[in-house]
């Protein structure tokens, strides 16, 4: 049964695109078929960071109005042959965006993906809800942060309310992933703790991604990080997320500071 | 001189106005059609008495003979019979009840027994109140088993009850009651108000900041204090 699943956040800048590229491709890599769909009509960057926007023909406007079949407009991943994306429109507006047009790109998605993981723009306007309107998962992207916590609560109260799933009275399942985490403030008291995220929040938490700077360099590459660089401390965070939504029990690691072997060998002559 | 007084004419006003009607749609074996229909005489003795009822006739094929015939042994039954429908005009006489048309399916609710449901007073939600949601109860007391948000509101005719943090808007008493008290396990709220009187986060003693707490009304002074 295919799965739609949102990244969703509330909070813009937070990292929604980023996941939805690096956990699309971790789950291609664990053998899945799996479509990225960019639901941010008007400034779309998944196309960017997957490295297809010299490709884009076709989007998900011009399926929704039927200028285009779905196969025209989705572009295949040149590294993983089980990753397409969907782009979104750069010009049109998204009040060209339709209830019953998505509903059904999305049907029509679920026939032939494992996985349809939807981009969701920031916000709680139109596009934002049309992105998880239709959603059976929901992965919450959370800075640790006061006002990406705020926002991310707004949209999970949402989530549980202007679903299909939730107005047939059913659950989205929710999960909780912190990006942007710096173990350095972290340690120094600077940022929010995660226990408090958890306890503000109330849903399970997926993963932590350290902020880093592998994530800028995959994105000016046109590469997810999981693909540019799976050694990196956030691929390797994303791939342990990508195991937990795929049902793995895998020990939560609070990323710390990262001692390159330069400092190890300063503090081995120092002592 | 001649005086023609023209007499007034009376106009007929013809206006429009719709009825519900119960509709009866027989079906074959006649025969066994009417046995249920008694069954539920027998249940709802009376149920039809006064109710206008509509023969459907488009489940049967029957002769105007015969629809007279199905007319006389519902009006036996103490059943008026309103109009016919489904039926050629043809097969009906002018001693039949009239043709009627354009009908529109109506839900009825069958209350044989008139259930009186006690007004609920009191709200339980078993979910947190998230940012932005807003809840308001103004026949009672709400209780959450969770915490409420920062950007979230509750608003109570009763008392509040929070097992959880609140973070968010607590107002109680709504509709003039002094009495009602805000219950918390955590007190963060941003702002608590009693029969319209409020306190903001900013006048919170730091002492009582982040514990159990209870809000109640002296006067007109909301008094806050610790719950443990």
């Amino acid at each position: 049964m295919a799965k739609v699943l949102v990244v969703t956040s509330g909070k813009g800048g937070v990292g929604k695109t980023t996941t939805t590229a690096a956990m699309g491709a971790a789950l291609a890599q664990a053998g899945q078929k799996v479509v990225v769909v960019d639901f941010d009509v008007g400034l779309r960057n998944l196309d960017l960071v997957m490295g297809a926007e010299r490709r884009v023909v076709f989007d998900l406007i011009n399926v929704v109005q039927g200028i285009a079949k779905l196969p025209q407009a989705l572009i295949r991943d040149k590294r993983l042959d089980n990753l397409s994306l969907l782009p979104a429109s750069q010009t049109k507006d998204k009040d060209a965006l339709t209830e019953e047009g998505v509903g059904r790109v999305i049907a029509e998605l679920r026939k032939s993906f494992d996985w349809v993981l939807c981009d969701s723009p920031a916000g709680i306007e139109r596009g934002a809800m049309l992105a998880m309107r239709f959603a059976d998962e929901a992965i919450i992207v959370t800075n640790p942060e006061v006002s990406s916590v705020r926002d991310s609560d707004r949209i999970i109260g949402m989530l549980d309310s202007k679903t299909v799933k939730a107005e047939k009275g059913e659950r989205v399942n929710k999960h909780v992933l912190i990006t942007r985490y710096d173990p350095g403030r972290a340690a120094r008291g600077e940022m929010i703790s995660i226990d408090d995220i958890l306890e503000i929040l109330a849903t399970p938490l997926i993963g932590i991604i350290p902020e880093s700077q592998d994530v800028l360099r995959a994105s000016n590459v046109g590469a997810p990080v999981t693909v540019n660089n799976p050694a990196s401390a956030p691929a390797r965070a994303y791939h342990d997320a990508t195991r937990r939504l795929l049902g793995e029990v895998i020990a939560m690691m609070v990323p710390n500071e990262r001692r390159g072997l330069m400092n190890l060998l300063r503090g081995r002559r120092a002592a | 001189m001649e005086q023609s007084v023209e007499a007034t004419r009376q106009l007929v006003r013809l206006r429009g106005r719709s009825y519900v009607a119960f509709v009866f749609s027989p079906v074959v074996p006649i025969v066994g059609w009417l046995e249920e229909v008694d069954a539920t005489i027998a249940r709802s003795p009376g149920f039809f008495a006064g109710k206008p009822v509509v023969l459907d006739l488009s489940g049967v094929d029957l002769s105007q003979a015969a629809i007279g015939h199905l007319v006389k042994n519902i009006e036996q039954r103490n059943i008026r019979v309103l109009g016919l429908e489904g039926v050629d005009a043809e097969k009906l006489s002018p001693e039949l009840p009239p043709l009627l048309s354009g009908g529109r399916n109506f839900l009825v609710q069958q209350a044989e027994v008139e259930k009186r449901e006690a007004k609920p007073a009191s709200l339980l939600l078993d979910k947190p109140v998230r940012s932005g949601q807003s809840v308001v109860f103004l026949e009672g007391d709400v209780t959450v088993l969770g915490s409420v948000s920062s950007g979230a509101e509750i608003v109570a005719g009763g008392s509040i009850h929070v097992y959880g943090t609140l973070r968010g808007r607590a107002m109680a008493g709504v509709n003039g009651n002094s009495a009602a008290r805000i219950y918390c396990q955590k007190i963060e709220a941003e702002l608590l108000a009693i029969d319209g009187y409020y306190q903001t986060a900013e006048e919170l003693d730091e002492k009582l900041r982040s514990r159990p707490a209870q809000a109640r009304l002296d006067g007109e002074i909301m008094k806050i204090t610790a719950l443990n």
